[in-house]
Order: C-alpha cells, then sequence, then structure tokens
C-alpha cells in the first residue's frame, strides 16, 4: 500500500498521545500509573521517528526505535525494582508520601 | 471509498481507537485495567508501524511491549494487591491544573507546527524500508557499537534489578 | 658641598626610620643618641653650605634631586634653593632642633614612649626642612602640610588624656583651614603663571595685574595665618601646650610657626606689589600682637604666658613683613627663635622640677633651688622685652622703627603689645622666681636643678640671646647690618630707611624708657607690694576675668561653628546615616531573605509537583519559539 497520508498528521498524533501522558503523569497519583504514561509518552516518540523514517527513506529512524525499545525495557525493569523497595518501605506507592525531598 | 484511500480510513479508525485507549489509560481508577487498556493502546499502535511499512518493528513493538513489559506491570500490581479502593486521589486543583497545562501545552504544539509545510510520505510499495533484512543490515554495519552496548544496558539493569530486589540482610 | 643639600633633610629621615621601627628595640640612650646625631649631623652640613654660600658670588643654587611630577601641562621637579635666606633658616633649625633633641632625652626620660617622642620630632624636623629649602610651593606645601602632621602627632603625644587629643584635633583643624587657602593660593599662581617654581614665577610676577597679585597673596596670608597663629586662627597654640614642652619650645616657638613668617619673605615679590596684600597683613599682625599680649596679662599657667607671647612676638614679626621690613622680620624671627626657645626650655626645667606643676600661683622663690635655669631664663626675659644690648632690643626697634615710617598708628599698637609683652614677661619672673614658695611641701622638697642635658642647652641659648643681636646692628649707628645685606639677593625690594637719625635715636629712647619704666613698675607690683594673681576667677574683677578668659573667643568659635556643624552632622547621621543608608542595606538583606523564604516554599518535596513544574517549563520554551 501506498502511504498517501501527510506528514503534519502523524505529528499531530504523537503529539496527543504524548501530552496525553504527560497529563497522566501529572494528574495520577499511583505510581504504577505514573510508569505507564511515561510508556505511553515513549510510544509516541517511537511512532514519529517511524513516520519520519518512512518519510525520508532512512532506516536509522527504525533502528533508533528499536534502541529506544530496548532501553524502555530495561527502564521499566530497574524501575519496578525501585517501586517493589519502596513499597516494602512505606506500604504504599503513593507518589505523594515520597516528599523526603522537601525544603 | 467516499473520497478517501482505504490507507486513510485505517489511519482514522487507529489513530481514534489509540487516543480513546490512551485516555482510558489516564483515567481509569482500577491499576489493572489502565494495563490492559494500555496494552490495547499498543496494539493500535503496532497497526500504525503496519501502516507505515515498518513490519518487523510492528511484531517486536507487540512482542516486547504487551508481551514483556506490561505482564511485567501486571505482575507488580498483582504483588501489591491494589484495588480500586486503596488509591487515593490527588485533590481536583490538582486535576484540573494538569489538564489545563496538558491543554497549554497541545496549543503550544499546535502553534509550533502549524508553519509547518504538507509533505506527503513519500515511498513505492515495494519499499524495502521495513524489512528484517534491511534493518538488519543497518544495524550490524552503521550501529554495531550501540547494538554491543544496548546489550551491556540490558545486563546492567539486570543486575541492578536482581540487587534492588533482594531483600536487606539484618 | 651646596650639591651635597640632599643630605641635610635626609640625616633627619633616617633617624626617624631607624626610632620609628626600631625604636621600641633600642636601649632609651641609644634612640635619643640617634635621633640628636641626625640633626647634628644636618646642622654640621648645612653650616658647611652656608659657609659656601656667603662666600660664594652666586647667591642662589638649584638643586635638583629628581624629576617629581612630570606631566604635560604640569612639570614639577624635586628641586631644593640653596640661598642666604634658606640657609638661615636651615641654621635655625637644625641648630635649635638640636638643643631641644638634647634637652628631650632628658626631659622624656621617664616616658615611656621616649623613642615615639624622637621619632616623631625627627620626623617633624625633616619636613621643616623641606618646606624651607623646596624650589616651589608644592614641596613648601608638602613641608607645610607635614609638619602640621607633625604637631599633631607631638600635640596630643600623652594620647591617653582627651582633653590633649582635643587640643591636638583643634591644632590640626585650624591649620587645615589655613591650608585650604593656602591651597588656593598656589592653584590660582599655576593658573596664572603656569608655573610654581620660584624663580619663574617671580621673575613674571610684574606681568600679571596687580589684583589678581593681591588675591594671590592673601589667600597665601591666610595659609601664614593658621600655621603662624594670627586672628582668627591663633586659638589652637594655647591649646597646644597640651604637648610636652620640647614640643612647645620646638614646634611652638621656633620652627612651625615661622614657617608662615618664611613664606611671606620667599614670596617678597608678590606683597611688594599688592599693596593692599601688605596693608592687610601689617594689620593683621598688629591687632595679632596687641590682643594677644593683653590675654597674656593674667594668665596662670606658665607655659600659656609663654604661648600668648608667641602669638603677640609673631604678631609683631607680621607687623613688620607687612610694612616691607623683611630683613628685619627674619632677624626677629632668628632672635625669637633663640630666647622664646630658651624661655619653654626654661619653663620645662621650672615644670621638671615642680614634678608637674604649672601654674604660678603655685611657683615662688625658685631663684635658689634653680639657679641656672633661673639665671637664662632671666636674660632670656630681658632679651624678649627688648632691653639693650640684648638681641631683643635689635631687632624689635628695627620692626619698630619701620613701622614708623610706614604709619604711626600701627607703631602705637606695636609699642603698646611691646610694653605688655615685657610687663607679662616680668610678671612671670617675679611671681615664679621671687618670693616665698607658695606650693605644698612634698613640692618643695622635690626642688632641684635639672641635669645637664637640660641645662646646657639653656646656656648656650641664653649666650645667643645675649649676643644674637650682633646680627642685625643699626645702621645709623654706623655698623654693618649684616642681616639685612645677607638677604639683599633674597628680598627685591628694599625700604631705605627714610627717617632721620634724629627720629631714629628718638625711637630708641622711647622703646629703652617704655621697657624700663614696665620693669620697674612690675617690679613694684610684684616683689614690693607682693600681689598675687587672684586664686580663684570669682576673686576677679569682671574686666580681668574678660581678659583672663581669653575674651571668651574660643566660647565664640564654639557658637559660631562648632555648634551648628555639630548639629548638622547630628542631623545628617539621623536621617542619612540611620535612616538612608541603614535602610538600604538592612532592605536588601531583608529582601534577600523574604524571598528566599518565599521561593523555598517550591521545594515542597512531591515529585508531582516537580514533573509539573518541568512540563510547565518545557512549554515555555516551546512558547518562546512560537513567538518567534
Amino acid at each position: 500500500m501506498i502511504n498517501t497520508i501527510p506528514i503534519n498528521y502523524y505529528i499531530f498524533l504523537s503529539a496527543v498521545l504524548f501530552i496525553i501522558g504527560a497529563v497522566g503523569v501529572m494528574a495520577r497519583r499511583n505510581a504504577i500509573i505514573v510508569f505507564m504514561c511515561i510508556e505511553l509518552m515513549l510510544n509516541a516518540v517511537n511512532l514519529l521517528l517511524v513516520a519520519f523514517s518512512t518519510l525520508h527513506n532512512d532506516p536509522s529512524g527504525q533502528v533508533f526505535v528499536f534502541f529506544i525499545m530496548a532501553v524502555a525495557a530495561a527502564e521499566v525493569a530497574v524501575g519496578l525494582a525501585i517501586l517493589s523497595m519502596v513499597y516494602r518501605n512505606i506500604k504504599s506507592i503513593d507518589i505523594d508520601l515520597l516528599s523526603k525531598l522537601k525544603n | 471509498m467516499l473520497g478517501y484511500s482505504i490507507t486513510q480510513w485505517l489511519f482514522g479508525i487507529l489513530s481514534f481507537l489509540a487516543i480513546m485507549f490512551a485516555l482510558m489509560v489516564v483515567f481509569t481508577r482500577n491499576p489493572v485495567n489502565s494495563v490492559l487498556y494500555l496494552v490495547m493502546t499498543f496494539f493500535c499502535i503496532a497497526g500504525h508501524y503496519l501502516l507505515l511499512n515498518a513490519q518487523f518493528l510492528a511484531v517486536v513493538h507487540i512482542v516486547v511491549y504487551a508481551g514483556a513489559i506490561m505482564v511485567l506491570f501486571l505482575f507488580v500490581i498483582m504483588l501489591m494487591n491494589l484495588n480500586e479502593d486503596t488509591e487515593p486521589q490527588k485533590t481536583m486543583v490538582t486535576k484540573l491544573i494538569a489538564g489545563l497545562i496538558g491543554g497549554v501545552l497541545l496549543a503550544v504544539m499546535v502553534g509550533v507546527l502549524k508553519g509547518a509545510e504538507q509533505m506527503q510520505l513519500a515511498q513505492s510499495g515495494a519499499s524495502q524500508i521495513g524489512m528484517v533484512k534491511t534493518l538488519g543490515v543497518v544495524l550490524f554495519k552503521d550501529f554495531l557499537f550501540p547494538f554491543e552496548i544496548a546489550s551491556v544496558l540490558l545486563l546492567g539493569a539486570m543486575v541492578g534489578a536482581i540487587m534492588l530486589g533482594k531483600k536487606e540482610i539484618k | 658641598m651646596i650639591k651635597l643639600i640632599g643630605l641635610v633633610p635626609l640625616f633627619p629621615l633616617i633617624g626617624f626610620l631607624i626610632n620609628g621601627f626600631f625604636g621600641k628595640k633600642m636601649s632609651k640612650s641609644l634612640s635619643g643618641t640617634i635621633a640628636c646625631v641626625s640633626v647634628l649631623a644636618s646642622f654640621i652640613v648645612s653650616l658647611l653650605i652656608f659657609m659656601e654660600v656667603n662666600a660664594s658670588e652666586q647667591k642662589s643654587n638649584v638643586v635638583e634631586l629628581f624629576s617629581w611630577i612630570n606631566s604635560d601641562t604640569l612639570k614639577i621637579p624635586f628641586s631644593f634653593l640653596v640661598d642666604p635666606l634658606s640657609c638661615l633658616f636651615l641654621l635655625n633649625i637644625t641648630g635649635i632642633g638640636f638643643l631641644i633633641h638634647v634637652y628631650s632625652t632628658s626631659y622624656m626620660y621617664d616616658d615611656e614612649g621616649f623613642s615615639r617622642f624622637f621619632t616623631y620630632l625627627n620626623l617633624f624636623v625633616f619636613f621643616m626642612l623641606l618646606l624651607v629649602l623646596g624650589n616651589n610651593y608644592l614641596i613648601m606645601f608638602v613641608g607645610w602640610e607635614g609638619v602640621g602632621l607633625c604637631s599633631y602627632l607631638l600635640i596630643g603625644f600623652w594620647f591617653k588624656n582627651d582633653a590633649y587629643n582635643r587640643a591636638a584635633n583643634k591644632a590640626f583643624v585650624m591649620n587645615r583651614i589655613g591650608d585650604l587657602g593656602f591651597l588656593l593660593g598656589i592653584i590660582m599662581i599655576f593658573m596664572n603663571f603656569g608655573s610654581i617654581s620660584f624663580n619663574e614665577v617671580f621673575g613674571k610676577a610684574s606681568s600679571v595685574p596687580t589684583h589678581t597679585i593681591t588675591a594671590i597673596a592673601l589667600l597665601l596670608f591666610v595659609g601664614a595665618m593658621g600655621k603662624s597663629a594670627q586672628l582668627p586662627l591663633y586659638t589652637w597654640l594655647p591649646d597646644a601646650m597640651a604637648g610636652p614642652t620640647p614640643v612647645s619650645a620646638l614646634i611652638h616657638a621656633a620652627t612651625m610657626v615661622t614657617a608662615g613668617i618664611y613664606m611671606v619673605v620667599r614670596s617678597n615679590v608678590f606683597y611688594s606689589i599688592s599693596e593692599t596684600a601688605s596693608e592687610f597683613v601689617a594689620v593683621v599682625g598688629a591687632i595679632t600682637a596687641l590682643f594677644a599680649a593683653i590675654i597674656g596679662l593674667l594668665q596662670t599657667d606658665i607655659k600659656k604666658v609663654l604661648a600668648y607671647s608667641t602669638v603677640s612676638q609673631l604678631g609683631l614679626m607680621f607687623l613688620a613683613l607687612g610694612v616691607g621690613a623683611y630683613s628685619s622680620a627674619v632677624f626677629h624671627v632668628t632672635t625669637h627663635a633663640f630666647f622664646k626657645a630658651l624661655l619653654f626650655l626654661g619653663a620645662g626645667s621650672v615644670i621638671h622640677a615642680m614634678g608637674g606643676e604649672q601654674d604660678i600661683r603655685k611657683m615662688g622663690g625658685l631663684k635658689k633651688a634653680l639657679p641656672i635655669t633661673f639665671m637664662t631664663m632671666l636674660l632670656g626675659t630681658i632679651a624678649i622685652s627688648g632691653v639693650p644690648p640684648f638681641a631683643g632690643f635689635f631687632s624689635k626697634d628695627e620692626i619698630l622703627a619701620h613701622t614708623y615710617e610706614h604709619s604711626q598708628l600701627l607703631w602705637v599698637v606695636g609699642s603698646i603689645a611691646s610694653l605688655c609683652t615685657a610687663f607679662y614677661m616680668f610678671r612671670l619672673m617675679f611671681l615664679t622666681f621671687w618670693g616665698s614658695f607658695r606650693g605644698t611641701h612634698e613640692q618643695e622638697h622635690h626642688l632641684h636643678e635639672s641635669p645637664k642635658a637640660m641645662t646646657i642647652p639653656l646656656i648656650i641659648l641664653a649666650i645667643l640671646s645675649v649676643f644674637g643681636g650682633l646680627l642685625g646692628l643699626p645702621e645709623f649707628w654706623g655698623a654693618k647690618n649684616w642681616m639685612s645685606e645677607n638677604l639683599d639677593s633674597v628680598i627685591i625690594r628694599k625700604n631705605p630707611s627714610i627717617l632721620s637719625h634724629d627720629t631714629e635715636w628718638t625711637l630708641m629712647a622711647i622703646a629703652v624708657f617704655v621697657a624700663g619704666s614696665t620693669i620697674y613698675f612690675a617690679y613694684q607690683m610684684f616683689i614690693k607690694y607682693q600681689v598675687k594673681p587672684a586664686e580663684k576667677e570669682a576673686d576677679m574683677k569682671p574686666f580681668q576675668r574678660v581678659i583672663y578668659n581669653k575674651f571668651y573667643v574660643d566660647e565664640f568659635y564654639d557658637a559660631i561653628i562648632r555648634k551648628p556643624l555639630d548639629a548638622l552632622s547630628e542631623a545628617f547621621y539621623k536621617f542619612f546615616d540611620k535612616q538612608l543608608f541603614d535602610g538600604i542595606v538592612n532592605g536588601t538583606g531583608d529582601v534577600t531573605k523574604w524571598s528566599a523564604d518565599t521561593l523555598r516554599k517550591l521545594q515542597t518535596g512531591h515529585i508531582g509537583f516537580y514533573i509539573m513544574a518541568m512540563v510547565v517549563g518545557v512549554i515555555t520554551i516551546l512558547f518562546f519559539s512560537l513567538i518567534k
């Protein structure tokens, strides 16, 4: 199939997904949900990258997405491990309780 | 059909679904539901990848994200026994402000991108971009070093996760 | 030898540095010896230079030491002018300076600030030498300021006493007021002549309009009024008696106060051209002479009497300058230095013997206990009263004669001042040395003649006071007036005497008669009838009280000048300092604290908040690219 969709649409879509992810990060207190919204943001970026890769006929964009995925996986692993530790300590995953950085 | 090609139809549906599911992710109470909605979003995005002729990436996307990462999330949620009732909510003010900021960000982004020219995605049907072979060649030729480093990174993440997850030796 | 003129101020400078840095670590005798030797060395070099200048044809020699200020329009080399006038003053300063240094080694022996004293003394000699040696007004001004500084340091030498410090401040401030006039004069000179070197300025003096010269001369004289304690800037000199007696002898009798005279004589070209300025100088001098003499009549502190006498004699010298008798003034400077230094050192000897007492009402009959002091002081007193053939007679007579030529009124004023001088000096002598002792018993036991280091300078000065008159014997006696001949090259316009010989003899006779009768009257009053000065102020008659309180001039200055200034200063302090500047400074601190407090609230510790802040930041950045 020949994809004739203008790139702007992809940019717009990606932006919307990104913003939804950002709003989720700001508005939710559950740490897991926050993580998931971060993943959403990453995916929005991935989508954009692939779209541009197709636009310029350059495989480097897709390779970059590949790497982003790898990094995202690593990040999730470590992040969830940290979250488990936090849960073990304060028996909750409410991020508002993590205010030891105060002042 | 209706003046739009099938590609455009598919694009529209997939986009709509993706956005809807993303919103559901953010606004659902139950974390498990959130995870499921996120998986659905991933599927939509994988569909987008296919539209863009990134076949390899679409498959990898589903395998890695929906298959591995989300499972990981589910495990953790189950471990912590999170229910809808136990989660405290942020104040209404905060949610309002978050929404507001999101809206502003959207406006700014749209404004920034307004002047960009409409560019058609230029490709042929027989484009080799997205084929496994092409990607493999690029990956191992131009991006060999990052590839190896990525493996080291994964190793590091694994070790780190295990170290963090260990119980403290009292 | 003239080229070695640089050595003359160098020796005291070295003495100052050695005593200044190492004085505390040296023994007292070493410290004193270094100081005395340095001045003695200067004296010997000055003597050799003086003889050479005397013998040579060329009287005026300029020796440049180094190039000092070298800018486009202003070129001032650091050079010395060696001519008869400066040589004479050199001898004066170093000679009498040396005697006073020797005297001080004994007088200040018990003082813990011994080496500090000699440091300051040497510094003073250095600056005074600079003053008289400089070849331009700027070096003179440097010396001028320097001696003012040393005067301040030495008057307030016993700095633990608050009253002495105030006296030192007063001296310095009054000097400063005079210095302002002096500086303005120098600036005017530079503006009109383009240079401030003596030869250049004096050579072109006739080409500048007379009223400019008058202005310059008057401004320079304001400086002299401050430095040489003329009306109205004289009140610091009696208060300066707070310093040790050798200081009073050296600075306030023989040298610093004569700086004004030197300056006027050096600038005689200006005063000759401008009649107005000369007139002003003469009038101020005459009034000062009389005013101070009247105050001196009733003073009871031995040093204050001498102080007022100094002011009065300086007035006489300025009177001489004003009427154009420049060499007479210089002659009187020299003789006055002899006997005034003698009198001050003698007073120091008396005070030393009395264990610090300075009130003459408590003295009496000291001539048996202090024979040498008594003899020398008597000689000095006779000299100052103008009794022939002592030194004071010749110099004073010459002044009065020239004054008579100029204005008879001024002659009367000067004569009355001389009358008062004779009276109060002999009053001082009679009350101190004759009669019976009026002090306490312990003081009486303590009475003793001073050690040799103090009495030998007294003897030397006494000899000079007696025979110093030979320097300037009057012409109409047929003798050679060495002084006036010597200064011929320096003084541009000399007034030849137009009085007939008869007039001169008459004037001389009147002077002698007046002096003699005053002494006799004083003798009757204080010895025959044993009149004693009132013990307390309340016992005096009202008129006497006014004189005793120095005509309330100090109080007048206080009310007119000091109190408004204090009030102004207080107002500034309250408003500007406290409210404005403190407000600004404290306010800045307060603002910083407040903003820090407020910003601290941003650090909530809530991650969600931080994330929101991040997003807001991103929005802002994007926003800017949007605007562009």
